[in-house]
């Protein structure tokens, strides 16, 4: 059990972001209402962006804009102090598809609810059952 | 101009859906003709390329001018090229044979209508094209969006359909994001061919095995690999014809490429088969695919709605011929590719044709279709015949692919699969061509041979109908070229013959 | 669908954690993903492309093609809320107009609609009453917000920023303007016709530069052949590249927030809002 912990402390960013994204999962699946079930899914999304995020993490490191004075020719760059920029990037579009989705989400739950009056699964479900 | 077919098959449509959006709100009646423009340039960049990787070997291109992998680079192999060309120029016949229902469907949002057309088409297209992981989620989300917007215009459980399939979806490519999330990690890199060639140090840690489950269940949502498949019937069902007749043969086709792609070229076959030894489960859940997409099509009472579990049962197919293990079968399924486009595509045509005439498309409203849409009916038969299995139609030779991979790797369950669900569909079809054909003359009360009135589809709609119908029948001839140049050179020497 | 979506949470949620194990720990500067690709973006973005800010000059340059189907992504979303709600042709509904002098409210069900006149305004179904101070201030405020907008866009080489932040940031100003005021106030200042136009011209301008490299003979998004028509060097070339999709990221999501907003909060019918 003690040897449990350093691993547990080591990483303990990629344990925390999966529980968020079991979260958001469960959410998406198991609720009843639509609204609900988009809350879900925002934050499986989300959670997956900060899972990115974190991989490019470094101890003590800054962000990643390259401090140059005032000229702009050749830096000598210490790559310890700069956080690793790629994930940023990734997410930066992820967090984009995820605004897009969830707008058209919410557009489809306008339509939805001018048509069946109400948003719970199971009642238009009940409502769509008897043809 | 030549070296740079790979983008200019991604530019020609997107700039020129772009076009379309703007043109809408200055001048609507250009919009179709700009769109039949756009969609025409892809479709013709398309097979330029395929007539460029056959001549000179599988062609590079660098985007940004970075070399991979500080890059995105694109990788166009005859595998690629080959999809790519049927993507495009399905889309395109397509565009030509739904103008008429656009324009009585949707009369007003026509312009935002075919913005969406041409940017999913740009999205399956530069899916097939890439050789990035990431760049590959990008459009796959393109893809995905567009067809959530496109499907929810349909009838009346159309939005709700959409919603379905939108959660759905989204996991799927959650998933996938996050395998690739897991990749980047153990590797370092997002590129296609340096990820194959930085795994193999690796193969034994549980992360790439976790992040191969995770891609591959991503895939399997969004391709309604059984049991993943529950949204695919009723959004491909409620859409509107228009679509119906885009996304579903284009959609999971797409999908099963990418699995191929990341079998073959990330994961290597040697990973996928022997490390991982996944080949039997596999085989057995697409047996259960193919058994259940065709018991399923089989309680069906509406035309698109047994169209849509035919397609469950088909994915079936590709899947379990690509798990089989050797090269027979992943001929078959690769060749299934592009037959299952041709087929899907006319089946949706020709209920898009029917829906046109009779509007509604539940079996007893399609008796006497034969006599009065003799051309669509009979269209309709050729497309049937072809999931039958019948030669000389495309439908056989991969089927014939398929049992002889599966006898040779002693799969015996899969044959046994392969023959219920082509007995499964001559019950299909043949009971519609019998309420179809005979259906009226059991109300004529003999009066006579029965004087309908020929109420065929419009020669717009009818000719690119007839065009992948003959389609089916030449690509099937044509068989042997077709494996020989195009699928042989990507099967890899690993894959027993 | 509970007991399906815990076994299915609790199965996902194992494999990821058990695959856990594998991963370098949080942190670490030797892991795979920071010494494979990284280490040549930081090292040689100020020489090759001239902007310090890493993040920018990868999702302009080195991975341009990325956020060209972002902003695609963005205006899909635009189109398809547009698609879905829009309403053109709607019967005559009831409006409510309201005596400023004497603050009686008229409620007019349907047919003919008054012609504009100083002495009614016409007020939303669900109405607040007038508050000068909240109106005033956003009012005032907007110009500003916008200019802060700009300074990200154009700042997004040396500080965090760049063409989304700033977009968001400048259709979030017309958004305040039509949560203060209403819709119509909005619509009146960016009409329904020029935001759609705006959100086409904002994307063309990205895939028309990168369609520019390929016509001067480079690869597509290639900035660097740009110096033939900017009259700069090759890394200023692409300095200013970037600048322009970044300029034109950000007309694009500007367009495509207020898009969305309107077609969302007056579901398709751009008359009334929240």
């Amino acid at each position: 059990m003690s040897d449990l912990i350093p691993v547990l402390v080591a990483k303990y960013n990629y344990w925390l972001y999966i529980v968020l994204m079991m979260i958001g999962l469960y959410a998406m699946i198991a609720k009843n209402n639509l609204i609900k079930k988009l809350v879900g899914m925002n934050i499986f999304q989300t959670s997956i962006i900060l899972f990115y995020v974190s991989i490019g993490c470094k101890k003590g490191a800054g962000i990643p804009i390259i401090q140059h004075g005032l000229n702009t020719g050749h830096h000598a760059v210490d790559l310890s102090q700069y956080v690793n920029p790629l994930p940023h990037v990734l997410m930066l579009t992820a967090i984009v598809v995820s605004v897009s989705t969830f707008g058209v989400a919410l557009a489809l739950a306008i339509k939805i609810y001018q048509k069946y009056k109400t948003l719970e699964e199971d009642e238009i479900l009940a409502r769509l059952r008897p043809r | 101009m030549n070296d740079h077919y790979p983008a200019l098959l991604i530019i020609a449509p997107l700039l020129f859906a772009f076009l379309v959006s703007g043109m809408a709100w200055i001048k609507k009646g250009l919009c179709y003709p700009l769109a039949v423009v756009g969609s025409g340039l892809c479709a013709w960049f398309s097979v330029r390329l395929l007539v460029d990787v056959l001549r000179n070997g599988a062609v590079q291109y660098r985007l940004g001018g970075w070399e991979t992998p500080w890059g995105i680079g694109y990788q166009v192999d005859t595998l690629n090229a080959m999809v790519l060309a049927v993507v495009s120029v399905l889309a395109f016949i397509n565009l030509l044979a739904t103008r008429r229902s656009v324009a009585a469907e949707f009369p007003e949002k026509e312009g935002a209508f075919y913005t969406l057309y041409l940017l999913f088409t740009v999205g399956l297209v530069g899916m097939v094209v890439t050789g990035d992981l990431f760049n590959l989620y990008v459009l796959l989300e393109v893809a995905s969006l567009t067809s959530y917007a496109l499907i929810a215009l349909g009838g009346p459980r159309a939005p709700l359909a959409s919603l379905n399939y939108l959660f759905i979806g989204t996991i799927g490519g959650c998933f996938y994001l996050l395998g690739v999330g897991y990749l980047y990690i153990m590797t370092g890199s997002l590129n296609m061919s340096d990820v194959a060639s930085l795994l193999p140090a690796i193969y034994s840690s549980t992360a790439v095995w976790v992040a191969f489950a995770f891609c591959m269940v991503g895939i399997g949502v969004k391709m309604a690999f059984f049991p993943l498949h529950g949204w695919l019937p009723n959004a491909y069902t409620c859409a509107p014809s228009a679509v119906s007749s885009l996304i579903a043969p284009l959609m999971t086709k797409v999908m099963v490429y990418v699995m191929i792609r990341l079998m073959l070229s990330v994961f290597s076959i040697d990973f996928t088969l022997s490390i991982l030894n996944l080949g039997d489960a596999m085989v057995w859940l697409s047996i259960l695919a193919i058994v259940m997409g065709a018991s399923l099509a089989l309680a069906q009472k509406n035309l698109k709605r047994m169209f849509c579990y035919i397609i469950v049962s088909e994915i079936g197919y590709m899947v379990g011929g690509a798990w089989l293990g050797n090269a027979a079968g992943m001929t078959g399924a690769i060749l299934h590719i592009l037959n299952d486009a041709l087929m899907t595509i006319t089946l949706f045509l020709a209920a898009g044709n029917i829906y046109y005439r009779v509007n509604g498309l539940e079996f007893h409203q399609l008796r006497g279709l034969f006599h009065r849409m003799p051309l669509t009916m009979a269209c309709f038969v050729t497309a049937g015949l072809s999931i039958i299995g019948v030669p000389p139609t495309c439908g056989f030779f991969s089927k014939w692919y398929l049992i002889t991979g599966a006898l040779q790797a002693g799969e015996y369950g899969f044959v046994a699969g392969l023959l219920f669900s082509s007995l499964v569909n001559v019950i299909l079809f043949f009971r519609v061509i019998e309420i179809s054909y005979y259906g009226d003359m059991q109300q004529a009360h003999g009066h006579g041979s029965p004087s309908e009135p020929r109420t065929e589809a419009p020669a717009t709609m009818l000719t690119p109908l007839l065009i992948v119908s003959t389609g089916l029948v030449i690509i099937g001839m044509y068989t042997g070229t077709i494996v020989t140049t195009l699928i042989n050179p990507v099967i890899p020497a690993a894959l027993a013959r | 669908m509970k007991a399906a979506g815990l076994i299915i949470v609790l199965l996902a949620g194992t494999l990821l954690l058990y695959a856990t194990q594998d991963f370098p720990p949080w942190g670490a500067p030797d892991s795979p993903a920071s010494t494979h690709v990284s280490p040549r973006y930081l090292q040689k973005a100020m020489e090759e492309t001239a902007v310090p800010n890493v993040v920018t000059a990868i999702l302009a340059d080195y991975r341009g093609f990325d956020t060209m189907f972002e902003t695609t992504v963005i205006f899909c979303a635009g189109i398809g809320c547009f698609v879905l709600l829009r309403i053109f042709r709607q019967k005559p509904e009831d409006r409510y107009y309201r005596h400023i002098a004497t603050e009686i409210t008229l409620h007019i069900k349907g047919g003919k609609i008054p012609e504009k006149s100083r002495e009614f305004e016409r007020i939303d179904t669900l109405w607040t009453p007038y508050d000068l101070i909240i109106k005033t201030m956003c009012r005032i405020l907007v110009p500003f917000i916008q200019l802060f907008a700009l300074y990200v866009i154009a700042h997004g080489h040396h500080s965090p920023g760049g063409g989304f932040q700033g977009g968001v940031i400048l259709g979030a100003s017309i958004i305040l303007l039509a949560i203060s005021h209403n819709m119509r106030t909005a619509i009146a200042r960016i009409s329904e016709k020029v935001d759609n136009l705006l959100m086409a011209v904002g994307v063309f301008i990205y895939a028309g530069i990168g369609a520019v490299c390929v016509i001067l003979g480079a690869t597509f998004l290639d900035y660097g052949n740009l110096s033939v028509v900017l009259f700069a060097d090759q890394i200023m070339a692409r300095s200013h590249g970037i600048l322009g999709v970044e300029i034109g990221v950000g007309i694009t999501v500007m367009a495509v927030m207020i898009s969305i907003y309107n077609n969302l909060a007056s579901a398709g019918k751009q008359d009334e809002g929240l």
